[in-house]
């Protein structure tokens, strides 16, 4: 990405805070760089702060304090129409009293371009998201997908070089979901554009973006592509709030280079990866994904704790399976394995030993 | 539908319910009881409104023509009237005016000749005093000698064949003679006629009742749009506010609101008062703004204007502000992103609205009474002074159907254009 190669940003947030109501802020000393050509969502909770993000960046929310720089440029007080950036809504706002011919005509007419020339751009556009043969009809007489297909080729028709989407497949269901999030994403590879996504789906911001930037409280919990987050999530907000994850609270009791020991709540003491402790007796929670957890003697790692488990319950998923296990006073801690033909089922009051890499098991701040 | 007992298969094109029966027909008998019961809920208003809006306006429909005044009271004299031709100069035979004389006499026992007289007096002008002076002789007259001569000689006006023609044209059970006199018009012996210049009233009457009302409810628009507009984007509580004080008027009696526009706008009323304080008009050229046209297009406008307000608000609350949004974003300036999409998605509590503020204002006639003089008042007072003071509710009737004509006209026209479906009233 541009900003990792350290060039100037093309969308740049600094020390961006907003309150509506002069009493409570909503958007804490926001901090971003967002490079060109880059595709990076927002991602979070209901509430943290994401639309108020994007309506500033649109001008439709002035920043209460702190500069917003379009390609280089600060925006605060260019009024929208004039920032020619694109934006998909996520009721879609297609304007119900025009076809989506002059839905699509809209923007290039106010460009004051010409007859033909807008002709040809609306095909093109029309085209590129497969609604070629609707360009007569209204949008009430079209489905949801249509809909939204229509939406993302008006914000694109007047090639701006960023567009913003806020929950636009939100009102689709799973399937027409996940389809259509290829399109976005294809689109995005071909067009070059900028894009700023929102949305609180995580499988939607790991699937589609280049980084993700979760927000919680109004502030950027972490910046990360999509494997980091998942993979080495840098607080417990974020290893919680992205994926399936297992907690276990504890202690430390000492820290040597990248490892920690760390002494659980029932006594029983781990291995794991120092990531927000800093000394011994910092408190913490240790996190770990369900799939990396292992119950087998030849895949555990010689040199690490293990830790007594019993089997509370087994599922069936298919592809593979869920143990449900009582660890260190945790009832609620899963264990997933592949469906592979070696693979041992467990039985419910089973007693197991598990143990996992160190890099796995992070320790994260307490919160 | 596998299962045999869902519903049986369709035989001749017609499905069958499981007991056998056409499925429309047991369709129709389980809806019927609903429907019973849906009337019998709608009755007493059926009722309400058949007493109190149809059948008066069927009456009113049917007074604009009907004429059996004359040839229930006169029957003898319109029967001898057939054999005349009207259209020579000779007077009518001997018979019509015994005919005549018999009428009177039994009208004069039933006390109906004043009312015959001033019937025939709309069409004749002179009738009434003619009718008058006849019955005084009647008695008087010598049943053996000729009545012709008896009658020219008690008036001999009754010589001139136009009043007998205006008693054969007007010895029909029905009339045109009220809509045309209505629409400006008369029947002479050339067919039907424009009425002269100075004669002429109500269709400039029609004229005027119909560009004030546009005229004000063009006003009300101009007034109202942006009211609404500013209602419907401001957050819930203060939009509620600011409807109640749009809503204030309704809480005041129309006369002490007409009365306090009297008040406020008399030459010497508050705002000359003001004018001439501030020197922006002299003290002997105060403004005229009351008892004319003015005055009507003020007072109406004021009182109208909640009116426009209301579908409007109602209208625009249903549009989400991310249209206007959407269209900014795809870099529209404010006014062509409201021109271009929140204008028109506003157009139906603007049709709403006007249709509305039109109607009401087009049959509005308090207001136009009180403040209006003799330039702006409405077509509505001249049918309440037909009603009231002149008595001739014939034209009266006719006056009102043809404004009711007027009314389901312009409707049409609405219809046509803009489409009716497109009025949204909440
Ligand atoms: N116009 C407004 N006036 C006052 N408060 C607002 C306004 N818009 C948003 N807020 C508040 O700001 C906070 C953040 O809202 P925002 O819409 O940015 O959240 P979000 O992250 O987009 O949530 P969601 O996922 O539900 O869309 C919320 O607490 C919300 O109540
Ligand atoms: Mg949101």
């Amino acid at each position: 990405m541009a900003n990792e190669r350290g060039d100037a940003a093309f969308v740049a947030f600094e020390h961006v805070q907003k309150s509506y109501d002069g009493e409570t802020l909503v958007v804490k000393d926001l901090n971003l760089n967002i490079g060109k050509g880059e595709f990076l969502t927002m991602l979070g909770p209901s509430g943290s702060g994401k639309t108020t993000c994007l309506m500033m960046l649109a001008g439709f929310e002035t920043a209460t304090h702190g500069e917003i720089r379009l390609a280089g440029r600060p925006i605060n007080s260019v009024p929208p129409h004039k920032r020619g950036i694109g934006m998909v809504f996520q009721n879609y706002a297609l304007f119900p009293h025009m076809t989506v011919g002059e839905n699509l005509a809209f923007p290039l007419e106010v460009r004051k371009m010409s007859k033909s020339e807008i002709e040809s751009k609306v095909k093109r556009a029309l085209d590129m998201v497969q609604m070629g043969a609707f360009a007569g009809r209204r949008p009430a007489q079209m489905s949801g997908g249509q809909q939204q297909r229509i939406a993302l080729a008006r914000a694109l028709v007047f090639e701006p070089e960023l567009v913003l989407m806020d929950e636009p497949l939100g009102a689709l269901d799973k399937q027409l979901r996940e389809h259509m999030q290829f399109e976005i994403k294809h689109l995005h590879e071909r067009l070059g554009v900028t894009v700023v996504y929102v949305t609180h789906d995580q499988s939607e911001a790991l699937t589609m973006s280049d980084r993700v930037a979760v927000f919680n409280d109004g502030r950027i919990q972490q910046l990360a592509p999509p494997e980091d987050l998942y993979e080495r999530p840098t607080n417990s907000f974020v290893a919680q709030f992205i994926g399936e994850n297992n907690t276990l609270p504890g202690s430390v009791e000492a820290i040597s280079g990248d490892r920690c020991t760390v002494k659980l709540t029932d006594g029983s003491v781990i291995d794991a990866l120092p990531v927000n402790v800093s000394k011994p007796g910092d408190r913490t929670l240790v996190s770990i994904r369900p799939e990396r957890v292992e119950f087998r003697d030849d895949r555990m790692p010689a040199d690490t704790h293990k830790l007594e488990a019993e089997v509370l319950e087994f599922i069936y998923m298919g592809d593979s399976f869920r143990t449900r296990l009582r660890v260190a006073g945790n009832d609620n801690f899963i264990m997933k394995c592949r469906n592979a033909v070696d693979q041992r089922r467990l039985n419910a009051g089973e007693k197991v030993v598990i143990g996992w890499n160190v890099a796995d098991c992070r320790a994260l701040d307490a919160a | 539908m596998t299962d045999a007992t869902a519903g049986k298969p369709p035989r001749g094109g017609q499905m069958l319910a499981a007991d056998g029966t056409p499925l429309k027909v047991s369709l129709r008998r389980a809806m019927r009881a609903q429907k019973l019961r849906a009337l019998l809920l709608i009755s007493p208003l059926l009722l309400f409104v058949l007493l109190t809006f149809i059948l008066p306006i069927g009456d009113m429909l049917l007074r604009s023509v009907e004429n059996d005044i004359v040839p229930s009271t006169l029957p003898k004299t319109v029967v001898a009237l057939q054999d005349w031709d009207p259209k020579t100069s000779e007077l009518p035979g001997e018979p019509v005016f015994a005919g005549l004389h018999d009428d009177l006499v039994i009208a004069v026992e039933k006390k109906a000749n004043t009312r015959l007289g001033q019937r025939l007096n709309y069409e004749y002008s002179g009738f009434s005093s003619l009718m008058r002076g006849v019955v005084r002789d009647l008695k008087s007259m010598d049943t053996s000698r000729p009545f012709m001569e008896q009658f020219i000689e008690a008036d001999k006006k009754w010589g001139d064949p136009a009043v007998w023609r205006t008693l054969k044209t007007f010895s029909g059970e029905y009339t045109s003679g009220y809509l045309l006199n209505a629409l400006d018009m008369q029947r002479t012996e050339n067919g039907i006629q424009m009425k002269p210049e100075q004669e002429r009233i109500y269709l400039k009457l029609f004229l005027r009742t119909m560009a004030m009302s546009l005229g004000i409810t063009f006003i009300c628009l101009l007034l109202g749009y942006p009211i609404a507009f500013l209602l419907a984007s401001l957050p819930l509580r203060t939009s509620n506010l600011i409807l109640i004080l749009v809503l204030l008027p309704f809480w005041t009696s129309l006369l002490v609101r007409t009365a306090a526009w009297k008040v406020l706008l008399q030459q010497q009323g508050v705002i000359n008062d003001i004018l001439v304080w501030l020197g922006l008009v002299a003290d002997n050229a105060r403004l005229v703004m009351i008892n004319n046209a003015t005055g009507t297009t003020i007072a109406m406008t004021h009182i109208l204007l909640p009116f426009m307000i209301l579908p409007l608000f109602s209208v625009m609350k249903g549009i989400p502000p991310s249209y206007m949004r959407a269209a900014k974003s795809l870099g529209a300036n404010d006014w062509t992103a409201f021109w271009r999409v929140y204008f028109p998605q506003s157009i139906p509590g603007v049709g709403a609205g006007a249709i509305l503020c039109f109607i009401l204002a087009i049959g509005y006639y308090i207001t136009p009474e009180l403040v209006g003089g003799t330039s702006g008042v409405f077509i509505s007072n001249r049918i309440a002074y037909h009603i009231s003071t002149s008595l001739n509710w014939g034209l009266a009737a006719a006056l009102a159907t043809l404004l009711l004509v007027v009314v389901l006209a312009l409707y049409w026209t609405y219809d046509r254009i803009v489409g009716i479906d497109n009025v949204k009233l909440g």
